[in-house]
């Protein structure tokens, strides 16, 4: 879908209609797309995209103005992960995806070069970009991870620290190659992130693409995958745990798009402490194009105290009846008193007992990661996160 | 020469129709190395009994005493009676997704003897253990009851038994859903425990068909709340012979005060 055969914004229930609450549902592919903030009505809070935010809180990064200039980081090395920085017109940029909402196309409108993460060669290799203190001021930035055909990477994206920003961040896999992308959020209590990841799978190409939100005030990571090309495979994995006062969300999107194309998206959070807020919505797309398409998207919470909030929101649209699978599956669930008695009649103590559920209720999530220094760096603030530090 | 002690228990349990009654004046006296069977009908409060004994929240006590060897149990934490020598193998052990049966097995043996076991002493015991009782050694990698079958999860109890070694176990109806061959392997771990750490046994069943594997030295017959009659094993060959038909009008003139 070109953004010059979009429709207008009006004829898709941008604006409200004359009831003034309602907003129609519509299928996602023809959701309003821009990368220009001004073509996007005023947010209003009732948009399916923004109605579970607190939006008041980050009114500064949907509208106002945004610092675009290089945002401060570290990066550690790897032979085969190469890092530079790409102007805005630069013809990668934009291949991967299109904002759908303002925030996003803030950011879009206003980042002046992006981050470009190279990946090359057919050897493993992990790099981390460590995005620390951004400050209090609102922020944008643009980031292109690109793998060349055929290569293998893991890329962890992580921001500790302050934060005000605004991102989009763009995967292009190339054909044939396999990367791990991590979105790391262990920011500080008062940061709020938005970030809009787009990927783009060519041929037979294979992302697993993580978001692990533990820190930050509201913290909205929402990751879309085009599976542009055939055989194109997208594992997406998702790890939250929030705590008294956080929102943390995530929308999902999956895009099959071409013959036998595969996606598993699996998300699990925790909520502890009064106002612990999260929300995972999942749209699965399965296009006209995608014949033999296997889908498959879940997502579970656990609650752990009173005073939470989950929202959870599967939606499948399926356009072919030609394909192999497509289910999807939502549970949340309070902390199971008798899990906890039955592991303290063995003489284990109540806070061990708890972390050992919670531990278990996340580990498949961290298992998965496939890097043994992440897994043990995530189990260890899984901890920290149980004992309220 | 432990001695756990049951005096006058009365257990109430919390229900939408308001307070029940379970247990109404249950007495016993189980020696170190002594087998008790307590049977009874549906209903007639066993698994209050077990689970009352364990701890578990829903199941308060009204009145009543239970004491472990002159240590006041319904003071302690459903882990400190655990860590102080009471374990109860349940009816329906829960699943615990995540946590691995290596893991929750070595978790719990850590905290029951206060010090994590020697490695390799440890694993060789486990192993052992769990030839013993004809588990498959893939066993020690699934999560703990996931996925389990009836049997696996009863012998999954059992398996705990042997390795916390406990001064008394509590089986809340180990033989229910058991076919003859795992009620055999079940029955012989518990025989084990006993001869090997002279456990003593509150042995929680329906039916009499355990006790031809587990000999018990007392038999007591529970219904509505308290103990009916009690014995030496020959009162179970009766009740294998005439059933509970005898109680009956007992037990469902005391269901009729209780009812709401």
């Amino acid at each position: 879908m070109t953004s010059t055969a979009m429709p207008t914004a009006e004829q898709h229930g941008l604006v409200a209609h004359s009831d003034g609450a309602f907003v129609p549902v519509q299928t996602r592919s023809e959701r309003f797309r821009s990368v220009n903030v001004d073509e996007f009505a005023p947010v209003t809070g009732r948009e399916h995209e923004w109605k579970f935010s607190p939006i008041a809180t980050f009114a500064d990064l949907i509208g106002g103005e945004l610092d675009g200039s290089r945002l401060p980081i570290e990066t550690t090395d790897a032979s085969g992960i190469a890092f530079s920085y790409i102007p805005r017109g630069d013809s990668r940029i934009g291949t991967a995806g299109t904002p759908e909402e303002r925030a996003s196309a803030n950011a879009w409108s206003t980042f002046g070069e992006a981050l470009l993460v190279s990946v090359t060669g057919e050897d493993e290799k992990i790099a981390f970009v460590t995005r620390t203190g951004l400050g209090d001021a609102p922020r944008a930035a643009h980031t292109v991870i690109e793998a060349a055909p055929n290569s293998r990477g893991f890329v962890v994206l992580a921001g500790t620290g302050t934060a005000r920003l605004s991102e989009n961040v763009e995967i292009l896999v190339g054909a044939g190659a396999s990367l791990t992308v991590v979105s790391l959020q262990e920011w500080d209590d008062e940061a709020v992130h938005l970030s809009s990841q787009f990927a783009r799978l060519g041929r037979d190409a294979f992302l697993k693409h993580i978001v692990v939100s533990l820190g930050g005030n509201v913290v909205r990571v929402n990751p879309s995958t085009h599976l542009a090309e055939q055989g194109a495979d997208i594992e997406a994995l998702g790890l939250y745990f929030a705590d008294a006062g956080q929102h943390l969300e995530q929308q999902v999107f999956v895009h099959h798009d071409a013959p036998h194309t595969k996606s598993r998206v699996t998300y699990k959070g925790a909520l502890q402490g009064a106002g612990a807020r999260t929300v995972w919505i999942g749209d699965v797309l399965i296009g006209n194009a995608a014949v033999g398409t296997d889908s498959y998207e879940q997502n579970r919470n656990l609650v752990l105290t009173e005073g939470t909030r989950a929202d959870s929101v599967p939606n499948l649209e399926i356009e072919t009846g030609d394909i192999e699978g497509a289910g999807h599956a939502s549970a949340t669930g309070r902390f199971d008193d008798e899990q906890l008695f039955y592991l303290m009649a063995r003489g284990i103590r109540e806070d061990e007992a708890r972390r050992l559920v919670v531990r278990g209720f996340l580990t498949d999530i961290v298992q998965k990661i496939g890097s043994a220094d992440l897994e043990a760096r995530l189990t260890a603030a899984i901890e920290a996160e149980l004992e309220g530090r | 020469m432990s001695v756990l002690e049951i005096k006058n228990l009365h257990v109430n349990v919390e229900t939408e129709q308001g307070t029940r009654e379970i247990l109404r004046g249950v007495d016993l006296v189980i020696n170190e190395g002594e087998i008790h069977a307590i049977m009874g009908p549906n209903g007639s409060g066993k698994s209050t009994l077990a689970y009352t004994i364990a701890g578990h929240p829903k199941y308060q006590v009204v009145e009543g005493e239970i004491l472990l060897d002159g240590e006041n149990v319904l003071e302690m934490s459903v882990d400190e009676r655990a860590r102080a020598g009471v374990f109860l193998a349940m009816q329906y052990p829960v699943e615990i997704p995540g946590v691995t049966v290596t893991n929750f097995l070595r978790t719990a043996k850590t905290a029951i003897d206060g010090e994590a076991p020697a490695i390799r002493g440890w694993i060789k015991d486990v192993r052992e253990s769990m030839s013993n009782l004809k588990m498959d050694s893939a066993f020690a990698e699934r999560n703990v009851n996931e996925g389990f079958s009836g049997g696996e999860k009863k012998r999954n109890e059992i398996l705990q038994l042997e390795l916390l070694k406990p001064k008394f176990a509590v089986l809340d109806e180990t033989d229910s859903g058991l076919d003859v061959d795992a009620l055999k392997i079940v029955s012989e771990g518990v025989n084990r425990a006993h001869s090997n750490t002279g456990l003593g046994v509150l042995l929680i069943t329906h039916y009499t068909r355990i006790l031809r594997y587990i000999k018990p030295d007392f038999v007591h017959v529970f219904v509505a709340g308290k103990i009916a009659e009690q014995g030496g094993a020959e009162l179970a060959d009766r009740l294998e012979e005439e059933g509970y038909d005898r109680y009956q009008v007992a037990e469902s003139a005391a269901e009729a005060v209780t009812a709401e």
